[in-house]
């Protein structure tokens, strides 16, 4: 390591909660035992949902390819052991509200045998096929934010890399699996490291580690040494949320990264630790991502990391911990940020860093919500220097327009603001239910403003036909008449020559008003229906008392039943005089 | 499990919690409160605690709000004894009673109950009852009059006729008022040299209890109850306006540091000035509103009517509030500059 002192930087805010971390990482990392079934999901990564590429009855082998990735921004996904395929359906998931998720579910045949693996010098490769193997290996941020890695592996063309911050600060409470992977693995760790220097060829590499992990950093130094990597390893304060990859990058390199800009445009990239090992795996060792490091902690007699593969139920990995009898529920993620397992039938994935098993002494009961009395403890706490009692107020009073003016959506969700609040406000969830209203309401507008457009196109269209028709009908009549008119002439010329002159002229007047009328009605018609649609995109819709995943569901389905309803609806069709009439009555 | 959202692991704080804290932190200056006007103090405070729970209690009820979980935050309490010990010792008990109401029901309950009042309710209540009784709130025993306890319980309760001797002023008021009797024939240095009232550097005993508020002061402040910014700026206010002057007219004018350790300074700057819900809620915004109520208070104490200014200084600026919070917004994690 190179002798230059880092200066480091401070984020403002932050708290210190309890770290709980020594019960789970006192014992090496163990190997899970295979389990009787895996559920894979097909979508475990930001992007894409990959498309599922087996069948029931399949036969596949570990590390086969099981769903491709659906474009660049999706990443690959595998099959974790040999077996065959049951099933490729939808099955519950590690999300807090249970959804179904599509998965392909593997009966395990014990052999646990590789599909042939092909080591890579990735030195002798282009960079573009080494971010393609990243994306075919399926390697994802793994420290909980699952962003498909390759996809973070270029450069920007106008900003100069200038650091690439490693972030093994690993900063919740509970969880110790980047920790062990670091004391353990911290060599593969440096290399993996090496191959994100080399895509993007950065000024420096900065590797920070919360101080509360000695051995870790301990370990990574000597990596780093014994392999001539000229990485700097940092031990950094330790203060939730330091493992936020904003805090880390303002804590290592002073800058600040807002909401609405990538860190590349400030010359800053960061990974976790563990992705920087899988993306060494998968490309010295040929493989992909189908186990990850697992905490399993909390409520359990025997605490410990383990290496599971990615798709074991919950409710198989837990008995590895021995569950004491008063458990009543299981985290994914840590104590600030992570949720509540919707059941023991959900699996492991890679997002799953730890499982905590809870108990009312552990987490207890939540103190009643009192009302806020601005002393602005929350504010402190803010890692990103918001003023959350602000933006709680105006959530609970629906003026989402005032939580934007606060810079809601830089609200990183971390917790600290709930955390301190002496009042007990459970803050984090009023930001999330502003923003996904605000979301909702952003979708609504988008779909009604494109649903006008293509009523007034229609409706244009419509007029000027009929305008057209009307003419040539009118046109058509007069040339009748005309005719008629000459024919009459040339017959009655020397009937009654006075009077013929006069009467065809009076029916080519009377034809012409008669279809200008219909052509008046029509757009009339073709008005009140506009305005009625109008009326119905702006309606509120009976949606209020409906939760947030519920509204959203509902958002999808419209979302999809759009296209159908413009090819069906026929009041879009037709605007029909009659029900036009009753619309203006009504 | 209660596991509803998180964060699911909590700091152990409460609004009860701070609202102890806020109490203990006022019995240093209680306690050098007994010790220059007597235990009177003591029957004061249990007075306005009993009054402010019974009108909390009386709103609550009406409100429909839970009883158990609202009466013991402590609010309610730290206003009782705010008032207690903003009103004078041997102000009779309905005083004290009449305060304690407006404090809860008019200045917070009418306005939403906790966390909503926009006006300091001890505050509130010190401005109606020196408005309505300008006399009884304007009576201040001598430090020095040694009557018994007794005899000072008679008087709260109203067995005693309130004879003269027994209501003088604040050092306060008894330098405002030999400066007017004088009329630019006396100077401050003469005035104080009555050692009657005054003591070592302000008033007579009068120091010993602002020393008492600030060492309270000082602990909530080093327990993160609240932040330096609204007592520093409250203290830098006064403190220029009264150097400025002092140091141009220092015959007419009292010194700074008297200023500092008389009437309701101390207590304004750590315990009224810091009061979260009628407050700022920017740091700038606590320093602003701090400096501005310093000033407006010794403009008031020194060229005003009433013998203090911190009630009406700090109720002036309780309406600026949102206008001062909206200017002050600190900038946000990755959008300084570019504002
Ligand atoms: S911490 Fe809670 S009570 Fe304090 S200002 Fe924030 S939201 Fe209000
Ligand atoms: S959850 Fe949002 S508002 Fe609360 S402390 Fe974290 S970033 Fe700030």
């Amino acid at each position: 390591m190179n002798a230059i002192i880092q200066q480091l930087f401070k984020f403002k805010g932050g708290v210190k909660p309890q770290t709980n971390k020594t019960i789970s990482a006192h014992e090496p990392i163990a190997q899970a035992p295979l389990p009787a079934r895996l559920i894979v999901p097909l979508h475990q990564s930001i992007g894409g949902t990959p498309n599922p590429l087996v069948v029931a009855g399949d036969h596949v082998l570990k590390g086969q390819l099981i769903g491709g990735p659906d474009g660049w921004l999706s990443s690959a996904v595998h099959a974790p052991t040999s077996g065959t395929v049951l099933a490729v359906e939808d099955h519950i998931s590690a999300h807090p509200s249970g959804l179904m998720t599509l998965s392909v579910i593997i009966q395990p045949d014990g052999r646990d045998e590789w599909l042939p693996r092909t080591p890579l010098n990735y030195r002798e490769l282009a960079p573009e096929r080494v971010r393609e193997i990243l994306r075919d290996a399926g390697v994802v941020g793994l420290g909980g934010a699952v962003f498909p890695s390759h996809a973070k592996l270029s450069a920007s063309k106008t900003v100069p890399m200038e650091e690439l911050v490693i972030n093994g600060a690993e900063c919740e409470p509970f969880i110790t699996c980047d920790d062990l992977l670091m004391r353990e693995r911290a060599e593969d760790v440096v290399r993996g490291v090496g191959i994100f220097r080399d895509l993007l060829a950065p000024k420096r590499v900065l590797i920070g580690i919360e101080d509360n992990k000695p051995e870790a950093v301990a370990a990574m130094q000597q990596a780093v040494k014994s392999l001539g990597e000229p990485f700097e390893v940092i031990a950094v304060p330790t203060r939730y949320p330091a493992g936020g990859a904003k805090q880390l990058i303002r804590v290592l390199t002073g800058k600040e990264v807002p909401a609405a800009k990538r860190s590349t445009e400030l010359g800053v990239q960061c990974f976790n630790v563990a992705t920087a090992y899988t993306a060494y795996r998968a490309i010295a060792h040929g493989e992909p991502v189908i186990s990850r490091i697992v905490t399993l902690t909390g409520n359990v007699e025997h605490p410990c990391n383990w290496e599971v593969l990615i798709g074991t139920p919950l409710g198989e990995f837990i008995q590895l911990g021995q569950p004491k009898s008063d458990t009543n529920g299981y985290l994914m993620g840590g104590p600030m940020m992570g949720f509540e397992m919707p059941s023991l039938d959900a699996p492991l994935v890679k997002a799953t860093n730890c499982i905590i098993a809870g108990s009312p002494t552990l987490f207890p009961p939540k103190a009643p919500e009192m009302p806020c009395i601005r002393c602005g403890a929350c504010a402190d706490a803010c890692p990103h220097e918001l003023q959350p009692f602000e933006m709680y107020w105006f959530a609970r009073a629906k003026n989402f327009g005032k939580t934007q003016e606060y810079k809601i959506f830089d609200c990183i969700e971390c917790g600290c603001c709930s955390f301190v609040c002496p009042s007990h406000i459970p803050l984090v969830q009023y930001f999330r239910f502003a923003k996904s209203e605000i979301w909702a309401r952003e979708a609504d507008k988008k779909a009604s403003e494109a649903a006008k457009a293509r009523f007034e196109f229609r409706n244009l269209r419509d007029e000027r036909e009929k305008a057209e028709k009307a003419e040539r009908l009118a046109k058509a009549s007069a040339a009748k008449a005309a005719e008629k008119k000459a024919a009459a002439a040339t017959a009655e010329a020397s009937i009654e020559p006075a009077t013929g002159s006069d009467g065809a002229d009076t029916s080519g007047a009377i034809a012409a008003p008669v279809d200008a009328d219909a052509a008046k009605k029509a757009a009339i018609a073709a008005a009140i229906e506009r305005a009625r649609v109008q009326r119905a995109a702006a309606e509120p819709k009976n949606t209020d008392g409906l939760t947030i995943a519920q509204r959203k569901e509902i958002a999808e389905i419209e979302a999809r039943r759009a296209p159908l309803q413009e090819q069906t609806d026929p009041n879009a069709e037709r605007a029909k005089p009659g029900t036009a009439l009753k619309e203006v009555k009504g | 499990m209660d596991f509803t959202t998180p964060p699911y692991l909590l700091k152990e704080a409460s609004v009860q919690r701070v609202m102890l804290q806020v109490l203990a932190a006022l019995l240093p200056g209680i306690g050098a409160y007994v010790w220059v006007f007597g235990p009177i103090i003591l029957v004061q405070i249990a007075i306005a605690t009993a009054a402010v729970l019974a009108s909390e209690a009386f709103m609550l009820k009406l409100r429909n709000k839970p009883l158990g979980l609202f009466l013991g935050d402590g609010s309610a309490i730290v206003t009782g004894w705010l008032i207690a010990l903003a009103f004078p010792p041997l102000a009779p008990w309905w005083l004290i009673v009449v305060g304690a109401f407006f404090a809860i029901v008019i200045a917070k309950h009418l306005y939403g109950g906790l966390g909503q009042n926009p006006f300091n309710p001890a505050m509130i209540a010190f401005a109606v009852c020196i408005v309505s009784f300008p006399a009884l709130m304007s009576q201040w025993p001598p430090v020095d009059l040694k009557a018994g306890f007794a005899d000072q319980l008679a008087l709260v309760f109203g067995f005693a006729p309130r004879i003269d001797v027994m209501s003088g002023a604040t050092p306060l008021d008894a330098l405002k008022t030999a400066l007017k009797l004088g009329e630019g024939n006396t100077t401050v240095a003469t005035v104080m040299a009555n050692a009657q009232t005054f003591g070592y550097f302000a008033g007579k005993g009068w120091e010993w209890i602002m020393v008492g508020y600030l060492l309270g002061g000082l602990w909530l402040w080093q327990r993160k109850i609240i932040s330096w910014h609204g007592p520093a700026g409250f203290i830098a206010g006064i403190a220029l306006i009264a150097t400025v002057l002092w140091l141009w007219q220092p015959a007419d004018f009292a010194t700074p540091l008297f200023h500092l350790f008389s009437g309701g300074t101390m207590l304004g700057a750590f315990f009224i000035v810091t009061d979260p819900v009628s407050g700022c809620t920017t740091p700038k915004g606590k320093l602003i509103f701090g400096f501005a109520a310093g000033l407006l208070a010794y403009l008031i104490r020194v060229f005003g009517g009433y013998p203090d200014g911190v009630a009406f200084a700090v109720l002036l600026l309780n309406i600026c509030v949102p206008l001062i919070d909206m200017y002050t917004q600190p900038p946000v994690f990755g959008h300084k500059g570019s504002k």
